[in-house]
């Protein structure tokens, strides 16, 4: 193994194969990351059938039964109204990972464009840029969000952008810095030279260079966003009934906890271990991936 | 350091409240309905009244002017919900609660994160460094909306050793403090064990273990003052958190706070009341910020010199 690794050095290995390559070997062998993977690939396929596997309909309610535990009609119990806990579960997924992935895109998004702009132009547009960028960080934009959502109708639409809206900062920052360091790279220069247009540069040029620290940054980005829609939705700000989501199911479960537990502690547990997961996998992504910290 | 301080105060502040104010302002008007369209039964002509006796009828720009300038004056104006009051006696008749609150579970974060961190530090690649991160990592990720509810039912209702709601005996001060304080708890513990691994190696500390000065010792007096500081800056990101959480934790322990009040405001679509808890919670932050900065510089006397190149967040 070391031989070929000397070997490959003198041949002159493409550097980005070889930097995936051994990026990959660390992070499968990551457990947490890898058990996170798992977890989560099971979670996810499991909400996106939802409307194909889920025993009865997400809004149907018996309220004859009304809350029971677990048994062999429904996996998961059922709530006060008497609807299956497994199915609200698995709807609520569905609005959970919807949220997670399209607010993050959102967030990508803006703070990828707002870092480039900022680390490009540089100077005094920078500096205003930024600090409008620190302005919004030392402030508690949850509050935004909470206000953007009571005061225009709570779509699920609303929601992505929203939580994207807020999001967005930590983003800026990082792809502003990796342009500040890129923008005078003889690559940069060279293509400068060759009279490419600013357009060109920026996708073929900057973009793929940033796209690294965005991803990991991004899969990071995903647990914070899902957690804050649970977060609005337990406030009765997010998705509203009868449709489902964890953060609803756990308000519901909250309210009932004395006489009815697992009500609570179902969808908490999920929500938790979900995002445990995505942690995990995140911390895994950057420690494979970030150079700094890829000393073997 | 006092021309940064007065740089910060007489400039930096109020540009930044400006920026906040003018977003959330027309971010607020601009949204369709208004804090009288939940009262059906109002005839037009009332409504009417309603809206010319607080001014709503008038150009946004001028009751935008208008409303700055009372601003500056400190009058946040009237609430439109509860007639008769003022949003600064509503403030200040609420925030205490969630002052001390944010107080106890701020102190509980630094007191059981710094040891954590620094036991975990020193006793690094052991069993018990591998439990207290594993419990750390789970601190982050339950939810205080599922812990909340979770410490209620074990601790209040099937131990009953606390109460589960409200906010008059000490005793009620217990959970929801560790319900809005354990996040910090976690990431702090994260924070110290990092940054006191990487003190732990320098020379001084060498030089120290050289004297033969006891381990403890070491730890408390002589690495702890360097290793602190990434902690004391991540204080200000935490605060803004801590107004976020009280929101949830308010919430669900029915405690009558500013956070409480917030969310309410919010759903009645209480314009200056809102605003004026906006505002009043950016100007928090601004002065929890500046005391952090401050706070690093007496920690680290470089910083002094930097001037105003420190900037927290």
């Amino acid at each position: 193994m070391g031989v070929s690794v000397a070997d490959k050095r003198l041949i002159g290995t493409p550097a980005g194969d070889s930097l995936w390559k051994s990026g990959m070997r660390r992070f499968v062998r990551n457990r947490p990351a890898v058990g996170g993977c798992w977890f989560l690939a099971v979670m996810v396929l499991l909400s996106v059938l939802a409307p194909l596997i889920a025993p009865y309909a997400y809004d149907a309610q018996d309220l004859a039964t009304g809350a029971s535990f677990s048994g062999m009609r429904h996996l998961l119990g059922t709530d006060i109204l008497g609807r299956d806990l497994l199915t609200r579960i698995l709807y609520g997924g569905r609005v959970s990972f919807a949220v997670g992935v399209c607010a993050t895109l959102v967030s990508v998004g803006i703070g990828v464009g707002w870092g480039i702009v900022a680390g490009w132009a540089g100077g005094r547009t920078d500096a205003v840029m930024m600090r409008f960028v620190d302005i919004l960080y030392a402030f508690p934009f949850t509050i935004f969000v909470i206000i953007l959502m009571v005061f225009f109708d709570r779509s699920l639409l609303l929601l992505f952008l929203a939580i994207g809206a807020v999001e967005w900062l930590t983003m800026a920052r990082i792809v502003r810095g990796q342009v500040l360091s890129l923008r005078h790279k003889e690559f940069i220069e060279a293509a400068v030279g060759l009279g490419l247009s600013r357009k060109r540069i920026m996708t073929r040029h900057i973009l793929p260079n940033v796209a690294g620290p965005v991803i990991i940054y991004a899969t990071l980005t995903i647990p914070s966003v899902m957690l804050l829609e649970a977060f609005l939705s337990f406030l009765g700000l997010g998705v509203q009934p009868p449709a489902s989501s964890w953060g609803i199911l756990i308000r519901e479960g909250a309210e009932s906890m004395e006489e009815y537990p697992w009500l609570l502690i179902y969808p908490g547990v999920l929500l938790t271990a979900t995002l445990f997961s995505l942690n995990f996998i995140g911390d895994g992504l950057r420690d494979a991936f970030d150079p700094r910290s890829a000393r073997e | 350091m006092t021309r940064f301080l007065l740089r910060r105060i007489l400039i930096e502040m109020p540009l930044s409240l400006l920026v906040i104010f003018t977003l959330t302002f027309f971010l607020i008007r601009l949204a369709p309905g208004g804090p009288f369209s939940a009262e059906k039964s109002v005839s037009p002509q009332v409504l009417h009244e309603l809206k010319r006796h607080y001014g709503l009828d008038k150009p946004l720009p001028v009751q935008y002017v208008g409303y700055l300038g009372s601003l500056v004056r400190g009058d946040l104006g009237p609430s439109f919900k509860y007639p008769g009051r003022k949003v600064t006696e509503l403030i200040a008749e609420s925030f205490p609660v969630s002052f001390e609150l944010g107080c106890y579970a701020l102190i509980f974060a630094l007191l059981f994160g710094c040891t954590a961190g620094m036991i975990a530090a020193a006793k690094n690649g052991t069993r018990f460094d591998f439990l207290l991160m594993s419990f750390s990592m789970a601190g982050i990720c339950i939810p205080s909306f599922v812990l909340g509810p979770l410490l209620v039912l074990v601790f209040g209702v099937l131990l009953g050793w606390l109460p589960v709601a409200g906010w008059s005996s000490p005793a009620d001060r217990v959970l929801p403090s560790i319900t809005l304080g354990l996040v910090y708890v976690a990431y702090i513990a994260r924070m110290m064990r990092g940054s006191m691994l990487e003190v732990l190696v320098q020379d001084y500390i060498r030089t120290a273990r050289a004297k033969g000065l006891s381990e403890g010792r070491i730890l408390i007096r002589h690495a702890l003052r360097g290793a602190v500081v990434p902690v004391v800056s991540f204080l200000g990101p935490a605060a803004a958190g801590l107004i976020t959480g009280s929101f949830v934790v308010e919430t669900i322990f029915s405690i009558p706070g500013l956070g409480r009040f917030f969310v309410t405001a919010a759903f009645n679509r209480d314009y200056t009341l809102i605003m004026g808890t906006v505002v009043f919670y950016a100007v928090i932050i601004m002065v929890f910020n500046m005391l952090v900065d401050i706070l690093l510089a007496v920690l680290d006397p470089r910083v002094r010199s930097m001037g105003g190149g420190v900037r927290g967040g």
